[in-house]
């Protein structure tokens, strides 16, 4: 029984990744990319590690704390690391999507730069 | 029963890293590596997962979690520097 909600999350996990994946040869633009990348392929790398943990948790009777550690890791930091790329992406010149019709960083750090020349 | 659908998985994982390592090859920025190195990281773990089910051993949990750790850090660092910037500043642009 359990045998079958472990493989059930490994198979929606997986399937996950490879959604994140093929996202990030097909979409256009690297912001987009970073959106698919921190989305996707967390939520199925969580789904993978909760199979892990309730395998060993009911399987073997082991209550691994590392795991969960690094699922709760695994959730916090990718966003992190997606908002990061990002902002130097922006900051480096990295074209836009040719049909992107809104740009808010540009607007408010013009907005910022006035006030600053204004002090 | 069990050990296919853990073998699917596998597969299914591994042509994710391929295809993300087509990514790392053409991509036209260097931000797009970037993203598609964190993504390989990211996936690795998922790849050391399903070997600890296979192998029945926890003795992969520290792999995994240093490959996380080194995920992070690593994507970290490589965006600050294509930003141009110190690792740990105070005054963010």
């Amino acid at each position: 029984m359990i045998e079958i909600i472990v493989s059930l999350f490994i198979l929606l996990g997986a399937l996950f990744m490879l959604l994140g994946s093929v996202a990030i040869i097909r979409l256009p633009d690297t912001y987009t990319r970073v959106n698919a990348a921190t989305k996707a392929s967390t939520l199925g790398v969580i789904g993978t590690m909760v199979a892990v943990f309730l395998y060993f948790l009911f399987a073997k009777d082991i209550l691994s704390g590392k795991i969960l550690l690094t699922i709760i890791f695994v959730f916090m930091t990718a966003p992190i690391s997606g908002l990061m790329i990002a902002r130097s992406a922006f900051h480096n010149g990295v074209p836009f999507w040719d049909k992107n019709k809104h740009n808010d960083l540009k607007v408010h750090l013009e907005k910022k730069q006035k006030v600053n020349q204004n002090s | 029963m069990f050990e296919a659908a853990l073998i699917v998985a596998l597969i299914i994982m591994s042509v994710s890293v391929f295809l993300c390592f087509i990514r790392v090859v053409i991509g036209p920025s260097v931000s797009d590596r970037v993203v598609a190195l964190d993504l390989i990281g990211i996936h690795l773990i998922g790849i050391v997962g399903m070997l600890m089910i296979l192998h029945e051993s926890l003795y992969y949990v520290e792999v995994v979690l240093v490959l996380g750790i080194l995920a992070f850090i690593g994507t970290i660092a490589l965006s600050k520097f294509i930003e141009g910037g110190v690792v740990i500043d105070r005054d963010h642009r």
